[in-house]
């Protein structure tokens, strides 16, 4: 079982530690050729969702389908996927070109093709003159790398990446980041990729899966979820760290207004809501320092600033004591009055319990 | 050159005060250890009856009762270790991990250590016995004609030299196999390799080294049999083990140069076999096993 597919379909699966749901009820369907990141926090259900698919844990129900053919009660060893595990599981008694050609010499390759596959496989990861090596002697990203070459060198119909670079320094991450990506294109691989990283997956996404709790909470291209985030909970998640509680005074249409101590803000109405308790989720780069007074402008006084070189990250209080995040390239000092503009479509306001 | 420079080199190679914490070990080896052990050596070049230094040695080599106890132990201590190794593994095997009951299995399965040897020899003749249950019920079974001779000779030493060498195997084992990381054999899974082909290309080779530590040290226990050798064996005979011809010449016959000698004879059969197992073992990889044990 290798190369492409068309379609991989997940059911309905669910999986239940005890009476602990990790993974309730997922439905999605991965094309071949596809990027599909599982986003969310640990314990969302995203390393159990990539084991399930792995055939490492079986599932408690729902099924898994490949073109069709059910495969979720093959043992991993029969699903031929390719996994690369957070602490990349190198065999620690074997050189690299050992590591690399294992799944080909339990496949029963003969030796002149898994010589020339092996190699293949080291040139594209870049270690043909660590090949000797044993995974002890390499650094954290070269043995990242071995996994990598280890997982494709099978050319498998789907590869698995738990975290992959979550063990990596930050230089190295970005690195490695660029490096998957270009395997996953010039291989023409399917690949489902977990992490907890938001930048990270939608860096190199086609498709997001955002999880909480072991439920999926959205899933879209990265430009949708990071611009149209389901639920308050999803916009968190993607960067609207300015969650103001917010009372829903006045809508119309597509949009809202909503009081919060004595000021207005107007904003997009994602849950449709009519009146009552609601959050007001806002980026921290849509606040826009200003002068005057006017539509959408907020008062509020200047508490903690961190210098990122170009812009300052700056922690704002509104009178009434809620935190405001916002980026700006105004030098600011703690102490500081500052009126706060933010575009109404800038805006996100959910229900309070969504 | 400063002493403040001097402490700090020889700290950088690991000389500093925490060293003083070795000195209660060294001291306990030294006077419970070397002391006897100096002792019983210079002690065997001394026969009672003259003879030159070698004497005993030579005795020992031409007295075919005593010469033979040699094979008799290694018959005994080989096998044993062996098979307790052995079967350690797949039960340390599938005791791996966290799963409920594995506190009362490993309780279980270690009890025979806290038992001792008396208790456990008791316990052989009762049960296997010409008259104990084991031979009333293949009787009554029709299964032989005559009971089973299983204590008293080779075959009742050797069952105990199992059942109380059997837990520390088990328990060394089990912690070797602990500090494996389970994600290997996930990721082998993952790369086509079944059940067997994970254990074999994966788990064992990573466990072998302590395998082979396991075994030095259930050998070591098992070649220095004596309790049992006499309550379930047939001490003048068929398990006249080393031990045995070691206490008979010091503490029967009186002559403690002989006994020493034997002693001595003991100590190299076994560094010999734990020489010849570790000369294996550097064989192997002995690395990092990426396991949190």
């Amino acid at each position: 079982m290798s190369g492409r597919f068309a379609e991989l379909r997940v059911d309905r699966v669910r999986r239940a530690f005890g009476s602990h749901v990790a993974l309730n009820d997922m439905d999605l369907t991965i094309k071949g050729g596809e990027f599909v990141a599982l986003l969310g926090p640990s314990g969302c259900g995203k390393s159990t969702a990539l084991n399930c698919l792995a055939g490492l844990l079986p599932l408690t129900g729902g099924r898994i389908s490949l073109d069709g053919r059910r495969i979720d009660h093959l043992p991993p060893e029969k699903r031929g996927f390719g996994m690369v595990f957070q602490n990349y599981a190198l065999f620690p008694h074997m050189s690299v070109r050992r590591n690399v050609g294992f799944g080909l010499t339990m496949r029963k390759v003969g030796k002149a093709e898994l010589n020339r596959r092996v190699d293949e496989a080291l040139r594209m990861v870049r270690l043909t003159e660590h090949a000797h090596k044993f995974p002890a002697q390499l650094s954290g990203g070269q043995q990242q790398r071995v996994a990598i070459a280890r997982a494709i060198v099978l050319e498998p119909p789907l590869v698995l990446m738990d975290e992959p670079l979550s063990n990596l320094d930050a230089a190295l991450r970005l690195e490695m980041r660029t490096e998957i990506r270009r395997l996953h294109q010039s291989l023409g691989l399917t690949t489902v990729y977990v992490t907890h990283d938001q930048e990270e997956a939608l860096a190199l996404a086609d498709r997001l899966v955002v999880l909480r709790d072991g439920e999926v909470q959205q899933v879209g291209s990265p430009e949708e979820v990071y611009a149209h985030p389901a639920n308050r909970y999803v916009a968190g998640f993607m960067g609207y760290r300015t969650m103001l509680p917010v009372t829903v005074t006045s809508w119309a249409g597509e949009h809202a207004t909503a009081a919060v101590d004595g000021l207005t803000l107007t904003g997009v109405n994602r849950d449709r809501l009519t009146g009552g308790p609601a959050v007001a989720a806002i980026r921290p780069e849509d606040f826009a320092v200003t002068e005057q007074d006017g539509e959408n402008t907020i008062r509020a006084e200047v508490e903690i600033v961190e210098y990122h070189g170009r812009e300052q990250a700056v922690q704002a209080r509104l009178p009434g004591g809620e935190p405001l995040h916002l980026r700006t390239t105004s030098r600011l000092a703690p102490g500081d009055a500052v009126r706060l503009r933010v575009p109404v479509e800038r805006v996100l306001i959910f229900g309070a319990d969504s | 050159m400063t002493t403040v420079a001097l402490r700090h080199r020889l700290a950088e190679r690991g000389v500093d005060r925490v060293l003083l914490l070795l000195v209660p070990g060294a001291v306990f080896v030294a006077l419970l250890f070397l002391y006897p052990f100096l002792y019983g050596l210079q002690l065997s070049f001394q026969p009672k009856d003259g003879g030159g230094p070698l004497a005993n040695y030579r005795r020992f080599f031409t007295d075919a009762y005593l010469r033979d106890t040699i094979w008799i132990t290694l018959r005994l201590g080989l096998p044993a270790a062996l098979f307790n190794v052995l079967a350690s593994i797949p039960i340390a095997y599938r005791m791996r991990g966290r799963f409920r009951g594995k506190r009362l299995i490993t309780t279980l399965l270690v009890v025979p250590i806290t038992l001792g040897t008396v208790l456990t020899a008791e316990g052989l003749i009762e049960y296997l016995s010409p008259v104990g249950w084991f031979n009333k019920v293949v009787m009554a079974l029709g299964l032989v004609d005559e009971p089973v001779r299983l204590v008293h000779n080779y075959w009742g030493v050797l069952l105990s030299l199992v059942i109380t060498g059997f837990p520390f195997a088990f328990l060394l084992t089990l912690s070797y196999l602990s500090g494996i990381d389970p994600t290997l054999e996930r990721a082998a899974a993952t790369l086509g390799a079944s059940r067997g082909q994970r254990f074999r290309y994966i788990t064992m080779p990573l466990l072998a080294p302590g395998l082979a530590v396991t075994f030095c040290l259930s050998f070591v226990l098992a070649f220095s049999v004596f309790p049992s050798a006499v309550m379930v064996g047939e001490p003048q005979g068929e398990t006249h083990v080393i031990s045995i011809a070691a206490y008979d010449t010091a503490f029967r016959d009186f002559d403690y140069s002989m006994g020493s000698a034997v002693a001595m004879i003991m100590a190299l059969v076994m560094l010999v076999v734990i020489a010849l197992v570790l000369l294996w073992r550097t064989t192997l990889y002995r690395g990092a096993t990426g396991g949190k044990g």
